[in-house]
């Protein structure tokens, strides 16, 4: 008879009343053990059936602690403490016999009040309002953003971000491995970047904690690492946080058995690995034909005011020659309609030179330098050094130089994937030859002229002379003679070279250099004309020819984009605010800790890229 | 006030009546129990006589306990005055003895039970808690327990070989007497064939009274049932059931020829039968009424008028007429204007007769900013969207974020211009909804050096410096679980867990009064709509009637057999709602402190009421997911709306009351056609004389809707003054 009620209530044993009133030192005898068990029970449940209705009344689904303490309370009975926290209680098996006991552990109360790490306060309490569905209908676009983001997240994405985060923070360093590793690695996480992202941003949190600031690095490492995942806008916080690391007088460092030189020191070199992910970004945009001119604009500015040589060389070049030609489609169409964007494309054609320039300037400039090793991989030393010192324009100094080497390699190998790895340094004299043909007299005259130019005559003759064997070598006489109709042939037949730009300027021949370097000076007084009158006397004349398939590649991509259709006001900016996570955080409620709208439009956006 | 005494002064007659049997004669006790009883179902099979012939020994019955009250306490007078009016004898007490034991000695049963009761009395005597003895005492009559297996199957074998058209009926007793027969059982220390019994019986039972079921089957000791207040309630009140006259005949045959005076002892004892003419119940006719912890509410109880019209509006010229805007008020109006505003007043009555007369509920009078505020009101009218099937209000959510505390209550202001939330920290924030901020009045000594004659005084007296978007205010020491604004929005109101309810002021967003007399939790308070007054319910199932100026209540609402979880005023102001865990409504008269309407049918407990606009209309919604509508005039459930899968925790009508909007647990809320629910209510005479409801299942056709959350609960809803819906909730990851 007892059989059913085992299996309808919670049944407190006899014999567990028994062992409960000999801990306290009683002795009970059966039948009084009996009679206590049952009526413990009934008030068990009593108190279970009363709790339920606080439960109720604060609109919740989940009995909590709190709601039988206020049965009890209400019942006259004492509460129950210590049972109080949000978290699951770890229910252990014991290792001998079937005993199973919750966990509880000590905690040091003196270590827990003089703690440094004051939790910060909880995220105020607010309202936010969102127009959900108009006229009972449902808002295609949701303006809060919030909960949409949040339940694009299927189950399965949240254990893994949870099963990742807790094996990265937890203890076991094999785990943390293992997890590293496949961030590393997984191609299908991009939903959770925006996670990851804050809590790395936690750094900040954890100053005190030498561990978790290395786990957290390593996380960084790995995203950054893997190839699958476009960083965008989260990269500024990401930079955020490592600088951080770097900058900051953490707290551990107030002890000095921590080790946190190291710290710093990995955190430097991830700095070079975000280095990259910025200048791919800027890539991305360039090689976007829907993007308006004004944001080529601002990678063209970005990639040679902040990344110096290198960016320029990585981004703007290889990506020239299919550029090109939608440049000039646009420079050539003259409509009045067009006026406006033709403006723009004045500016574009501008940055570009500037960055040219600059670009052979410092790849002149460091022939001599480090000439033999450009032709080498770990170029990115290079990358370093011009990092740091591009303010001055000084060398830059020798130890980071020494000590990057190491790292960098290190990071090459871990970004392997990126279409970045397979870039190859060109040589100076090919690249000019090429540039040149892209820009004729204008980019020869600026060149001469720069000042940047003049203050390196101290290029002795004898390191130029092996050097300038390479530059220039193509830019020879015979070259120049070809140079104008170069342009239109460029014009013309610029969709095939979209396909394969690198090959397509015929091998640089290894001729004398100093003819080269002499016709561009001499050029430079030949011609006074502004990059701009150049410019628009070549229009006028490729005008004058039948517009070319090219004519149509650039309008066709720029313009036929709303019959695709895609929204123009797509162009301007996606309607991910750049706001770093953490300003989200306070806003949202989380997900287990962490909260930051994920909004792929990273993937939108390369879904609207049209080939050329 | 005197509805208050009068009610007290009610039950503590019935307990009297209770207690003295009992304690003074065990054996009078019994025949008076026993002998009217044991009668009937011996007497011919006039069951019309029935009701008046058990109606005539009950007064008698309640006249002798009075008396006997009376002389114990030695009121010998008072005693010769009742017995003077009622008639009675000078020797009644002892000649109902004698009568008593003649009877028993025909009636070998309770000769029997007299032996069971003896052998109980001493423990009985004991007991500390009088009262509740008294209460269970009853059981302790019935003959031999272990028979009761063999006398329900019985019955149940009887009930399945009747006709189907009485079987529906017949079988709504199988519920009550299987829960007094457990009871029984229990009390009587029989523990095992308890178990057994219920364990053998439970199946049969219907799966709505599951929750009580589960309630009972935890009970096994006669000392649990001291405690329980759920068996207390089914102890103490009836069971009312509706049964046709012919079903009722058929089952009282069955127990006179059976002479199973058991049951029928527990029939009499326990259960009120409301017997009715005419054609029996169907099975889902039976379903959509029962539920409710003590079965359907009575017919009669459902007859007396209800003045559900609305309140003529005040007369407000919108043009800047000072003399007409003076001319609105009922009371203390300037005497030259009175028969101006009479001749207004009885226009519009003549065209609602059911609305309660302008004074019936003394309102406070209008202020100058509350016909400002109504100016504003009818301005906004003028722009309100007419709703339709066709055209669906828009709806914002009002998002709770970082609500880990637990957001218990919410409410709006009607104007929509602020919004405020009870906490499970037992704070209540209020946040505006609009750009403008919240301000303090500022301190008395600064409030001294306002230049008290300027125009703009109102703006003066604000302290910029304390502008913000939000105010938390602090006092309770529970959580918040009810929260309302006054219409003229310089108060709020909230109830909590600590047993009292706050009021605040909105203009220095400190505690005003604290009002005490719940002395359990509070689950919910509402203002009324014409404010000053306001009602409130909690654990103690009584609801309070308060005015803010009053630090007691006003009206005491008693009835409810558990808690009261949710409350509301009529549009009127002269009737509130109350929803229970009962499962119950019940609408109470503000006037007299009457319960002028119950409402059964509901299978969970109820949170969530919503007037319709009109005043004729009720809707409800429970913890069983469904709303019902109900229909005030005539006391009938005219609706069923069926389709969330989780409690409701919020009902509103749209300002004209064409759309219902519901909101759940369940993250949805959803859209009803209340113009077709109220179309299709048909009013024909027979259906509201005898009560009966045919609810067409037609909710997919109401359902114009459903609009699903990101996983927040709706716990709130409201339509602004143009018709756009609101809803809040807190956002639970």
């Amino acid at each position: 008879m007892a059989d059913r009620d085992e299996r309808r209530f919670a049944e407190v044993s006899r014999e567990s009343v028994k062992l409960m009133a000999e801990s306290a030192g009683a002795e009970l005898g059966d039948d009084v053990a009996a009679l206590l068990a049952e009526d413990v029970c009934y008030r068990l449940r009593e108190a279970t059936q009363s709790s339920s209705q606080f439960m109720r009344h604060a609109k919740r689904r989940k009995l909590t602690v709190e709601d039988f303490n206020r049965a009890l309370r209400w019942s006259n009975v004492e509460a129950v403490c210590g049972y109080g926290a949000q978290d699951a209680l770890p229910f252990r098996p014991a290792k001998e016999g079937e005993l199973f006991f919750i966990e509880d552990r000590d905690i040091n109360l003196v270590e827990l009040a003089l703690a440094t790490n004051i939790p910060k306060g909880c995220a105020e309490t607010m309202v936010r309002v969102n127009v959900s569905y108009l006229d009972g209908k449902g808002n295609l676009e949701p303006q809060g953003t919030v909960p949409s983001a949040v339940q694009s997240l299927s189950d399965d994405l949240l254990k893994y971000y949870q099963q990742i985060t807790r094996a990265i923070l937890g203890e076991d360093p094999h785990l943390m491995k293992v997890a590293l590793l496949d961030l590393q690695s997984n191609s299908k996480i991009a939903a959770l970047l925006p996670y990851f992202v804050y809590v790395i941003s936690g750094v900040k949190s954890v100053s005190h904690d030498l561990e978790q600031l290395n786990r957290l690095l390593h996380m960084v490492k790995s995203l950054v690492q893997n190839p699958y995942l476009y960083l965008g806008s989260y990269v500024r916080s990401l930079v955020s946080s490592v600088m951080y690391c770097i900058l900051e007088p953490l707290a551990a460092s107030i002890n000095p058995l921590n080790d946190h030189w190291t710290l710093r020191d990995y955190a430097a070199l991830l700095l070079t690995g975000l280095y990259h992910q910025i200048l791919l970004s800027l890539q991305k945009v360039l090689s976007d034909p829907v993007r308006p001119l004004c944001s080529h604009y601002g990678a063209v500015v970005g990639s040679t005011l902040w990344g110096g040589r290198c960016a320029v060389e990585r981004v703007l070049f290889p990506h020239l020659p299919a550029y090109w030609a939608n440049l000039q489609a646009v420079l050539d169409d003259y409509s009045v309609s067009n006026a406006q964007v033709k403006a723009d494309g004045h500016k574009v054609y501008g940055a570009i030179l500037v960055a040219v320039e600059r670009l052979l300037k410092m790849k002149a400039l460091s022939q001599p330098a480090d000439g033999g090793s450009s032709g080498q991989p770990g170029s990115a030393v290079g990358v370093v050094g011009y990092r740091v010192s591009s303010p001055g324009l000084s060398p830059p100094p020798e130890p980071l130089s020494e000590a990057a080497l190491g790292i960098a390699s290190h990071l090459q190998a871990g970004g392997a994937g990126c279409p970045w790895e397979e870039w190859t340094p060109v040589p100076l004299p090919a690249m000019y030859c090429e540039l040149y043909s892209f820009f004729g007299d204008s980019l020869a005259v600026r060149f001469s002229t720069g000042p940047g130019f003049g203050s390196y005559p101290p290029c002795p003759p004898s390191q130029l002379g092996d050097a300038r064997k390479e530059p220039c070598g193509p830019a020879s006489n015979p070259d120049t003679a070809r140079k104008m109709p170069q342009l239109t042939a460029n014009l013309n037949i610029s969709p095939r070279q979209d396909g394969s730009p690198r090959t397509d300027p015929p091998p640089p021949s290894l001729a004398s250099t100093g003819p080269g370097r002499s016709l561009a000076r001499s050029s430079s007084s030949s011609s006074s004309s502004s990059s701009v009158q150049r410019s628009k006397s070549s229009l006028s004349r490729s005008g004058q020819r039948p517009a070319g398939p090219s004519r149509d590649v650039f309008p066709k991509a720029r313009f036929t984009s709303p019959q695709t259709g895609l929204p123009t006001t797509f162009a301007p900016t996606p309607p991910v605010p750049a706001v770093p996570p953490r300003a989200y955080a306070h806003k949202l409620p989380v997900i287990g800790r962490v909260g930051k709208p994920v909004r792929r439009w990273a993937c939108s956006h390369y879904s609207l890229h049209l080939p050329l | 006030m005197a509805a208050v005494q009068g009610g007290l002064v009610d039950a503590v007659e019935e307990k009297d009546i209770k207690t003295e049997p009992s304690s003074d004669g065990i054996g009078n006790n019994n025949a008076n129990d026993g002998g009217p009883l044991s009668a009937s179902p011996s007497s011919s099979a006039s069951a019309g006589s029935n009701k008046s012939s058990a109606g005539a020994p009950e007064d008698q019955q309640t006249l002798l306990a009075v008396l006997q009250f009376l002389k114990k306490n030695k009121l010998t007078e008072s005693v010769d005055i009742l017995r003077r009016e009622a008639g009675l004898p000078e020797d009644s007490l002892d000649l109902k003895g004698g009568d008593s034991s003649g009877l028993l000695s025909c009636h070998h049963h309770l000769v029997l039970n007299a032996h069971l009761t003896e052998t109980f009395s001493p423990t009985a005597a004991g007991e500390d808690q009088p009262d509740v003895n008294v209460v269970l005492s009853a059981y302790s009559q019935q003959g031999d327990p272990k028979l009761y297996p063999v006398y329900y199957s019985g019955l149940k074998r009887f009930i399945e070989s009747v006709l189907d058209c009485h079987r529906a009926e017949l079988s709504q007793v199988f519920y009550p007497l299987f829960v007094h027969m457990y009871l029984e059982l229990v009390y009587n220390n029989y523990e095992s064939e308890a178990k057994a019994f219920f364990e053998k019986y439970t199946g049969d039972q219907e799966c709505y009274y599951e929750d009580d079921l589960r309630i009972l089957s935890s009970l096994s000791k006669r000392e649990h049932m001291r405690g329980n207040e759920t068996l207390l309630d089914f102890r103490t009140s009836k069971f009312v059931l509706r049964i046709s006259r012919d079903s009722y005949q058929l089952l009282k045959r069955h127990l006179q020829e059976r002479q199973n005076n058991q049951i029928w002892n527990i029939i009499q004892e326990h259960l009120y039968i409301d017997i009715f003419d005419g054609m029996p119940r169907s099975k889902s006719q039976i379903d959509a009424m029962s539920g409710s912890l003590a079965g359907e509410g009575k017919r009669e109880a459902n007859k007396a008028k209800v003045y559900y019209g609305l309140l003529k509006e005040p007369e407000i010229e919108l043009p800047l007429d000072d003399e007409d805007e003076e001319a609105e008020n009922e009371e203390g109006k300037p005497k030259k204007k009175k028969p101006k505003k009479d001749s207004m007043g009885s226009k519009s009555k003549k065209q609602d007769p059911h609305a309660p007369s302008q004074t019936r509920i003394p309102l406070p009078e209008l202020k100058d900013s509350d016909k400002l505020d109504k100016i504003m009101y009818m301005k906004e009218a003028t722009k309100r969207i007419r709703l339709g099937p066709d055209n669906l209000p828009s709806i914002c959510f009002y998002s709770f974020l970082n609500a880990y505390q637990g957001l218990t209550a919410v409410d709006f202001t009607d104007d929509s211009s602020l919004i405020a939330g009870g906490f499970a920290d037992s704070t209540v924030r209020v946040w505006s909804v609009t750009p403008k901020k919240l301000r303090k009045v500022k301190s008395a000594a600064d409030l001294n050096l306002i230049d008290k004659e300027s125009d703009d005084v109102l703006e003066r007296i604000m302290d910029e410096k304390t502008a913000s978007e939000s105010k938390i205010l602090y006092g309770h020491s529970g959580p918040v679980y009810g929260i309302s604004f006054s219409p003229d929005r310089n108060y709020l109101l909230s109830s909590s867990e600590d047993g009292t309810v706050r009021l605040w002021s909105l203009q220095t967003f400190t505690c005003l009064v604290g009002y005490k007399g719940h002395n359990y939790p509070v689950w919910d308070t509402h203002f009324s709509p014409h404010g000053y007054y306001f009602i409130s319910g909690g654990h103690d199932r009584v609801a309070r009637l308060w005015a803010t100026d009053h630090y007691q209540p006003l009206r005491m609402f008693s009835g409810h057999l558990a808690d009261i979880t949710c409350t509301r005023f009529h549009p009127n102001s002269n009737y509130v709602a109350t929803g229970s865990s009962d499962r119950t409504i019940r609408l109470w008269d503000v006037l007299n402190g009457n319960c002028v309407r119950i409402f059964t049918g509901h299978k969970g407990p109820i949170h969530a009421l919503a007037f319709s606009p009109n005043g004729k209309f009720l809707a409800s919604g429970a913890t069983d997911g469904r709303v019902l509508l109900w229909d005030i005039g005539n006391g009938m459930m005219f609706g069923e709306l069926k389709g969330h899968t989780d409690s409701i925790y919020s009902l509103r009508f749209s300002r004209d009351g064409e759309i219902l909007a519901s909101g759940s647990m369940d993250n949805t809320v959803r859209l009803w056609d209340a113009l077709k629910a109220f179309d299709d209510l048909e009013t024909d005479d027979f259906t509201a004389a005898t009560g009966h409801v045919h609810l067409q299942d037609n909710s997919q056709e109401l359902l114009l809707g459903t609009y699903v959350s990101k996983s927040t609960p709706v716990i709130h809803l409201h339509f602004t003054r143009r018709n756009l819906l609101l809803a809040a909730g807190s956002y639970n990851p």
